[in-house]
Order: structure tokens, then sequence, then C-alpha cells
């Protein structure tokens, strides 16, 4: 079933066009990657998925992009969109307070107050993200002195205890360790069984590793979109051949 | 731009060529051995298959050394492992050029030669599949390749040729039976190499078109 469809979709920061007429079905359950050089509009796309380009002043916004059958740029409770679609960031980005209260964060502004079941939400989604083991014994202490990788795995966990039905991932593993990255890639492989995920890298070997179809962007246009082992091994258009060949320019 | 792989894989398409024209050898040295009788020329097929053996192994190394570092994907992926796959095929080729060698070991000829022409015939074919096999890999040309497995059915042709020729000298009673199977077995092996340079005409089209020749579109051709 498709989650995303996205019609006609063009973005432009004031005068420059920064995402072209992209159409594309993004399928649920499924984990879709978007590459591409610096500034091609993937993470931009990325941003358009859950409206973080909201806040991007001169941004405007033309054709559509349904969640289900829902136009997210109808008249929708935002707050409710980030709920049901999550973010993590290319910088593990916990808030300065203790483990535990990183993941209640989230359930708590959306009303849930019960101690019990904030225990249950904050041990649940940490043992999504297979840190549970090592911090359970430290839920009241500063998320800030974690690991860089455990921090990502928090941030994951953090988005995940809203029970979002959407998880994007903007570069989540390029500030970590080849540990910690297969770590995450393996996390993500693991979730998808019940989320969506849509990722952005500049990997492209972790486009191949993880995702079940790429897309691939350059100056705001959506080049090619295939399952991801037909993209890698016989890309269509010469454009993509030469960028994931590395003979690109 | 990555100067460096690409002058990795034009190293790879050299030590093809290479290897390729020690098939070719190979093969020329074992036919001589046949028509000569030439002691001289069975020692030359197994050196070069020996030299093909050690063709493959560096092959090998340098694909592996080409999957390791420089992890390609799209058509370079699909060139190294279509090396990698055809260096089989063309090793497999100098084991047929050694095993012919072999035969003409023993082999008693009788005065009046029994399908020569043919065995010929079906020599310079195979030999000229094989050329142009490796010749469509380096070229990267789809056209060659095509016409090496339209090629296999003139070898194919041959061989039942060679067998008519067997059956209608069995029946004159004009030679040793032994002869006849050894040189059955010879046309069996050159059969066996065109299969060979078919296969690597296959491995060309993968590389080059992302697909796999299968038996329908081969008829297709053919038709």
């Amino acid at each position: 079933m498709d989650k995303y469809t996205i019609e006609n979709l063009e973005l432009f920061y004031g005068d420059f066009k920064a995402l072209k007429n992209i159409n594309m079905k993004i399928q649920e359950k499924e984990i879709t990657a978007f590459i591409g050089p610096s500034g091609c509009g993937k993470s931009t796309l990325l941003k358009t998925l859950n409206r973080m380009n909201d806040l991007v002043e001169g941004c405007k916004i033309t054709g559509t992009v349904k969640l289900d059958d829902q136009d997210i740029y109808g008249k929708i409770d935002v707050n409710l969109l980030r709920k049901r679609v999550g973010m993590v960031f290319q910088k593990p980005n916990p808030f300065p307070m203790s483990i535990y209260d990183n993941i209640a964060y989230g359930p708590r502004t959306h009303g849930i107050h019960s101690k019990a079941k904030l225990n249950e939400i904050v041990e649940k989604s940490l043992r999504d993200v297979a840190i549970w083991d090592e911090v359970k014994d430290r839920l009241n202490k500063s998320a800030l002195g974690m690991s860089g990788g455990q921090q990502q795995r928090l941030c994951i966990a953090r988005a995940l205890a809203v029970e979002p039905e959407v998880i994007l991932m903007d570069e989540p593993t390029s500030a970590l360790d080849p540990i910690s990255t297969s770590k995450i890639e393996e996390l993500a492989m693991d979730l998808k069984d019940r989320y969506t995920i849509i990722i952005v890298t500049h990997n492209m070997q972790q486009a191949a590793r993880i995702s079940d179809k790429t897309a691939f962007f350059l100056l705001g246009e959506m080049v090619e979109f295939d399952k991801t082992e037909t993209l890698f091994s016989v890309p269509k258009d010469k454009r993509t051949e030469d960028y994931i060949t590395g003979r690109f320019g | 731009m990555r100067t460096r792989f690409d002058e990795q894989l034009e190293q790879l398409n050299m030590l093809l060529i290479d290897m390729g024209a020690l098939c070719e050898e190979a093969i020329n040295y074992a036919v001589g051995a046949l028509n000569e009788g030439s002691e001289k020329m069975r020692k030359l097929t197994y050196e070069t298959d020996k030299h093909i053996d050690d063709r493959e192994r560096e092959i090998e190394n340098l694909c592996l050394k080409l999957l390791l570092q420089q992890q390609p994907v799209a058509r370079d992926l699909r060139q190294i492992s279509s090396a990698l796959k055809m260096i089989s095929d063309m090793e497999r080729i100098g084991d047929q050029a050694e095993d012919i060698a072999e035969i003409t070991e023993s082999i008693k000829k009788p005065k009046e030669e029994i399908c020569g022409d043919h065995i010929s015939d079906m020599t310079k074919t195979a030999i000229s599949m094989v050329t142009e096999s490796v010749d469509s890999f380096v070229k990267k040309d789809l056209e060659i390749a095509r016409a090496v497995i339209k090629k296999d059915d003139i070898v194919d042709q041959l061989f039942l040729e060679v067998k008519d020729d067997i059956i209608s000298a069995v029946r004159e009673d004009k030679t040793p039976g032994e002869y006849f199977v050894d040189i059955l077995m010879i046309a069996k092996y050159l059969e066996r190499i065109s299969d060979h340079a078919v296969n690597v005409a296959e491995w060309v089209i993968f590389s080059l078109t992302g697909q796999h020749v299968n038996e329908e579109l081969i008829e297709k051709e053919r038709l």
C-alpha cells in the first residue's frame, strides 16, 4: 500500500526552485532511500514529508503530498502530522535532560502522564532500538553522557515513543563510527516491519544495503526511482549511472 | 572522477585479452599436435594451459581487489562479476585444449584421413568464437557477442557432420575403432570449447545490458 503519494510537487525558496515536479509513491513498511549530490533536493523533499519546511522563511510549495489519503498541506493538525511522521537528524540531538525524560517527552506532550504508562513506553522504545540493557540502570542520568551511537539510537527511540507510522531519517549515520552505523542500519531493517522508513543518505553502499527502493535526485529533479537492486545494478538513466559509479561531472 | 579505478578496469581488460590469446594458442597447439603428431606441440599445449591457469588466478585476484577497494555498482559491478564468470569458461577452454593434446599422444592415424576438413573447420570456428567473445567484452560490443552465440550453430552442425563421417567410415570398415573414438572425442572437445565461448559472450551481454540471455531470446534471434 502507498503511504505517501506525491504529485506535481514543486518547492521554492524565494525565487529558487529547489524541487521540480516530483511525482512518486512511497510504499508502506519499506525503506526508501533518497540519494544524490549535495544540493539536489533530497533533504528538502524529506522535510516536506512532515512539513518541516513550514519553518523556513520564503518557502512555497505547490502540488500535493498525501499521507495515506490525507493531503498534508491541506487542513491538518501539524502537531498530529509530526506525531505520525517522526524524524531523526544527522547529528544526534538528545535533549539536555535524562534518558528517561528524553523518551517520555513526546508522550507527555501528547497527554500521557501516567507513570506506569510512561515507564512502559520508555522500556518498550529503548528495547525497540536495542539499548535497554545498556542504559536501564542509568535512566535518570543525562542523555548527553551517552556515546554518539547510543545518542542516535536514543533519538530513534524518542521518535518511536509517540508511536509514529513513518520515520524520516536525514543522514542518520554520517556522524557515527562504523560499528554504530551498522547497529543503526540493522535497527532500520528491524523496524521496517512496523514502520515506513525514508532515509536520506550520502552513503550509497548504505542505500544499497538497507533500502527496498531508491530515488536518485539531481538539481531538484527526481531522475530515477526504482527497486534498489535494479537502480544499483541496471540504472536506466545515464545520470544515475554516472553518479553511482562515481563518474559524475 | 575515478581515474585510478578506470586504470584498474583497463588492466583487467588487458589481462582478459591476454588470457583469450592464450586460449587461442592452446587450441592451435592442440590441433597442431593432432595434425603433425608433434611432441613439441603437445608440450606447448600443456605449458599454455598452465599459463591460462595462472592468468585466471591473476584476474580473479584483481577482481576481488576491485570488489573490496572500489565497491563497484551498476556497469562496473557487472563488468567485474562478468569477468569473474568468463575466466572460469576460459580456463575450461584451456583444459579442453589440453585434453585434445593428451588424446594425440596415443592416436593412431589411418592412412586415409577421415573428417579432417570438418575438424579443421570446427577448429577455425571455435578459435574465432573465443577471440570474438573476448573482443566483444573489451570493445563493449553487443553485436559481436550476439554473433558469437549464433556461430555456435555452425560448430554444432560440423560436429554432426564429423559424426556422420565416422558412421560412414565405420560402415565401410576402413579404420580401427580406437581412432574413431579418439576423433569423436576431439570433435566433442572442440564443440565444448565453442560452448564456453558462447558462455563468455552471454556474460558480455549481461555485462552490457544487465540482462541474462535466456533460451527464448536466443531462439528469437535465430529465427
